[in-house]
């Protein structure tokens, strides 16, 4: 077994396993230095106000706090978020929601944290806080960043395609409905963390919880007013991130407590509340939509408002917007339409990246919308998706063309035959007393990658170890998808070696190349692209080597087999120690950089929506079923069974995938029927796990997971992303069941029972 | 206080604060950062020790409660490179991705292995449900505790 040859397309089992279950691998919040501190914050008293004096004489004298910072003791910009740099490391002269950190506590312990937070006495002018996005947008709003031309606008842009609304006038049948969903929290088992310190050499090094480890330290640079070259940050495995640690949380605090710290190590690690409080959301979002078709069911036009609320601070909202304005009109072709998208600054917590990046939005509005133009017309929701669905070469609704592998056709023909569809009104008619049953199904896509205009790319290391072993350098983190485990089934294909023939090493600013962020459904697709090129390099110049160690001209004659390198003509093995030592330690080493590709040419949405990202290349597409049960006396809804089949490309490892589709599909369910991420002027309601509810075990059924397989030519052995596409779809799959058990559709989220309930109380009514 | 207990099947004698977390003490003294913490009041289950071989939350216990008894960590279980079958079918059955839940989802596993060596489905994913995972959507996780129970048969 541990000599055999590692293939593209088998469980090969993770890499990242045994470390992991046996409670030995380190993870950033694992580290406990020699000699360290504690860090923690006082944050905010206010959604918004102006800060007038910090007191922090009183902290400072109890025993054991080493130092309290504020605002001034930040030597650079103060500032982090990329692409918008607005977000204070800490507040100077105002705060703009509850979680902004007003300063900082290094202290002994972190009670003695806790203790000065309370001594800390500041001093608030309050100002008008806005809560709601459309009031927000309104001309006398209060204004959250002054200097911004556009006041409490991030980002706004108008796709208007064909006759663009004006053919709805045209359409034979159409409906029409607003939707609004919360905030969704990431709720990672690990909060955001990490340790710093400052070393002997002036250079500040840091182990942090990151997908972002070398956005990081550029960014870190700017706010602390360090070069970056006097930066270093490691990014061991993460406790989950799903978007919420892409970019900046506690590093900026973190090197700030180590640059005051005496030299001594710092220690930053939140609480789950301190976590809720501070991390980013999903976007709360508002959305309008009006669809038609003409009377043989072909889709005419479409027109969306889409209002997004970014909170505080920018973080990904610009991009966020830019992929949903991109994703609103669902896998459809449609001649004709508006979507407009506008995504507005408020004293609410911050939205920012998160597993669909927009998409769970408006895929839950626009699949609603599809299932209500379906029943009007009275055509079967499947029928009317697939006579709908686009194919490679044509233009989405939104303008997008699908030049790339495109398989929701595929999907949409897997699902109808499968028999949790076919079955389905049967099933719906057995419903046991006081229960309903209803099936409801889902369609859409994930882009993958960063659009037109921000470059993604990938550079990858390896390196032939003396030990004839094989180091992968990760440039990329690894928050749980297992995306370095496949690099060792992508190395070890091209280089015939054995799993135990890899040793990974985790995303380091100093050792590994910078690779983007871990996200974005990009990072097998580019790291992976990356890594084939240095895996070939490399494999060329140890065949080269052998042929010049007197085995022939031909490389065609040597093959690379575990351990060694076999020669065919003459039977004869050559160790990979004995070619390790016959080269040159720059010779062992392969890098290669790989940049995706990206659709060029796009005219239909304004430069700063393009900017943002909008359109990508290339997607992955899904169609999901959700079979339900309501209970009539309580509103509860039960997924009973799950079906996904999903275009991901080429599995590349089947166990990997399904973990990738089953993970997003229960973390969607959660988005549907649970999370509801309460916040009350300003105030979050939902403050912890016992309040904001995630699926346990007993709460979501086992799910089908169906790949329909395209070849993606532009992706490493064909493979597209699949980080995301899980989580877009069990919301409107749900709320259709939801709807035609109930004959209401619920238009705010999430499908609570209570809400439910209600849906029933006022069939009842009726 | 001086606290005497048997960690992973060795006597250790502390001195501690008798009002440490239970979770602090393991990782912050005694270096055993497999047991993790996910939110500090006993909602996660990833702080999940077995206190006399039953699960428990080390998040909600203090240090004094340690006297007197037999303590399993995440790292005990493991015979040197040899993994414990739950951890083993939590290996080769996928059942890990990010990885934070789980050496609380394998206390978790084996306190109810050792009550029930023989569970349904339902059953296990009753025995995990003081566990949250936000990664696997739990399907896998279930799937290897099943295979444990399967290789283990009466063993445990």
């Amino acid at each position: 077994m541990k000599d055999s040859t590692v293939a593209i397309g088998t469980a090969l089992p993770r890499a990242d396993g045994p470390g992991k279950v046996c409670g030995t691998e380190k993870y950033a919040a694992d580290y406990y230095p020699e000699g360290m501190l504690w860090a923690g914050v006082k944050t905010s008293d206010y959604a918004h106000a102006l800060v007038k004096e910090i007191d922090v004489s009183a902290a400072l004298i109890i025993p054991g706090v080493h130092a309290v910072l504020i605002h001034k003791d930040v030597k650079g910009s103060n500032r982090v978020g990329v692409p918008e740099s607005d977000a204070p490391v800490l507040a100077d002269y105002k705060v703009c929601h509850k979680g902004d950190p007003v300063a900082l506590i290094i202290a002994e312990s972190r009670e003695m944290v806790s203790r000065a937070a309370a001594a800390i006495n500041v001093e608030y002018q309050a100002l008008p806080a806005v809560f709601d996005p459309e009031q927000a947008l309104l001309p006398d709003a209060p204004v959250l960043h002054e200097n911004r031309a556009d006041k409490n606008l991030l980002l706004s842009g108008a796709i208007n395609k064909g006759k663009g609304a004006l053919a709805l006038e045209e359409c034979t049948f159409s409906v029409e409905s607003e939707f609004n969903l919360p905030a969704q929290e990431h709720a990672y088992l690990e909060t955001e963390t990490g340790v710093a310190c400052l070393n002997d050499d002036g250079v500040l090094e840091l182990v942090a919880s990151t997908q972002t480890p070398f956005r990081d330290r550029m960014e870190l640079a700017h706010a602390l007013g360090l070069p970056a070259t006097k930066i270093k940050i490691s990014a061991p495995y993460l406790g989950g991130g799903f978007g919420g640690k892409d970019g900046i949380t506690v590093q900026g605090l973190l090197g700030l407590a180590a640059l005051n710290s005496s030299g001594r190590p710092v220690k930053m690690w939140n609480s789950r509340e301190e976590s809720f409080k501070s991390s980013s959301k999903r976007h709360p979002a508002r959305m309008h939509y009006r669809l038609g078709c003409k009377q043989d069911g072909s889709l005419h036009a479409l027109s969306c408002r889409i209002v997004l609320d970014t909170g505080a601070y920018a973080s990904l909202g610009g991009p966020v917007l830019a992929l949903a304005m991109e994703h609103a009109a669902g896998v459809y072709r449609i001649e004709n339409t508006y979507i407009e998208g506008f995504c507005v600054y408020t004293n609410n917590p911050i939205s920012g990246a998160f597993r669909g990046f927009g998409a769970p939005q408006v895929l839950a509005a626009v699949e609603q919308m599809i299932d209500m133009l379906a029943d009007k017309i009275g055509m079967d929701p499947l029928e009317f998706r697939l006579k709908n669905a686009v194919n490679r070469g044509d233009e989405l609704g939104s303008g997008v063309l699908m030049s790339r592998s495109t398989g929701i056709v595929a999907c949409l023909q897997t699902m109808q035959k499968h028999p949790l569809w076919i079955n389905r009104r049967q099933w719906e008619k057995d419903a046991p007393p006081f229960k309903r049953r209803a099936v409801g199904m889902a369609a859409g896509m994930q882009g993958t990658g960063y659009g037109p205009v921000v470059a993604d790319v990938a550079n990858a290391k390896l390196e032939l170890l003396v030990d004839g072993r094989f180091r992968i350098y990760s440039g990329v983190a690894d928050m749980g998808q297992g995306n370095n485990a496949t690099n060792v089934q992508i190395a070890g294909e091209i280089l015939g070696q054995s799993a135990a023939a890899f040793e990974l090493l985790q995303p380091d600013t100093e050792r590994s190349l910078p690779s983007g962020s871990s996200s974005a459904s990009r990072t097998t697709y580019s790291f992976g692209n990356a890594l084939q090129g240095a895996c070939r390099l490399l494999k060329e110049r140890i065949l080269t080597r052998v042929c010049q160690m007197g085995m022939g001209i031909y490389q065609e004659d040597l093959l690379l087999v575990p351990g060694r390198v076999h020669h065919i003509p003459s039977g004869k093995d050559i160790p990979l120690t004995v070619i390790a030592t016959a080269m040159t330690d720059s010779e062992r080493v392969s890098v290669n950089s790989y940049t995706a590709p990206v659709a060029r040419h796009h005219e239909i949405v304004n430069p700063a929506v393009r900017a943002a990202g909008f359109p990508h290349l290339v997607f992955c597409f899904a169609c999901h079923l959700a079979r339900i049960e309501i209970n009539e006396l309580t509103g509860e809804v039960t997924i009973c069974d799950y079906l996904a089949c999903t275009d991901g490309g080429r599995v590349l490892n089947p166990q990997l995938y399904e973990q990738q589709i089953q993970g997003g599909i229960v973390q969607g369910i959660g988005y549907a029927l649970w999370e509801d991420f309460k916040v009350s002027a300003g105030e979050i309601l939902s403050s912890n796990l016992s309040t904001y509810i995630i699926p346990g075990s007993l709460d979501v059924p086992d799910i089908i997971s169906l790949p329909v397989e395209t070849v993606e030519d532009s992706g490493p052995f064909g493979m597209k992303g699949i980080g995301e596409i899980g989580i877009n779809l069990p919301y409107p799959a749900i709320a259709n069941a939801v709807a035609r058990a109930t004959g209401r559709r619920i238009k705010t989220g999430p499908l609570s029972a209570e809400r439910v309930w209600q849906a029933l109380q006022a069939e009842e009514e009726q | 206080m001086l606290i005497r207990f048997y960690l992973n099947n060795q006597l250790k004698e502390i001195n501690s604060d008798p009002d440490k977390r239970v979770v602090d003490l393991l990782r912050e003294n005694l270096g055993l950062t497999g047991t993790k913490e996910g939110c500090g009041e006993g909602e996660c289950g990833a702080c999940s020790i077995l206190v006399d071989g039953v699960s428990k939350l080390s998040c909600l216990m203090l240090a004094a409660q340690l006297d007197g008894h037999n303590i399993i960590t995440i790292e005990g279980l493991a015979d040197g490179e040899k993994l414990h079958p739950v951890q083993a079918a939590f290996v080769v059955g996928g059942a890990v991705q990010c990885g934070f839940c789980s050496p609380g989802m394998v206390i978790a596993a084996l306190d109810l292995l050792q009550r029930n060596p023989h569970p349904q489905r339902s059953e296990i994913r009753q025995g995990l449900s003081g566990n949250l995972c936000r990664c696997t959507g739990y399907q896998k996780i279930v799937d290897a505790v099943e295979a444990a129970a399967l290789e283990m048969g009466d063993k445990l």
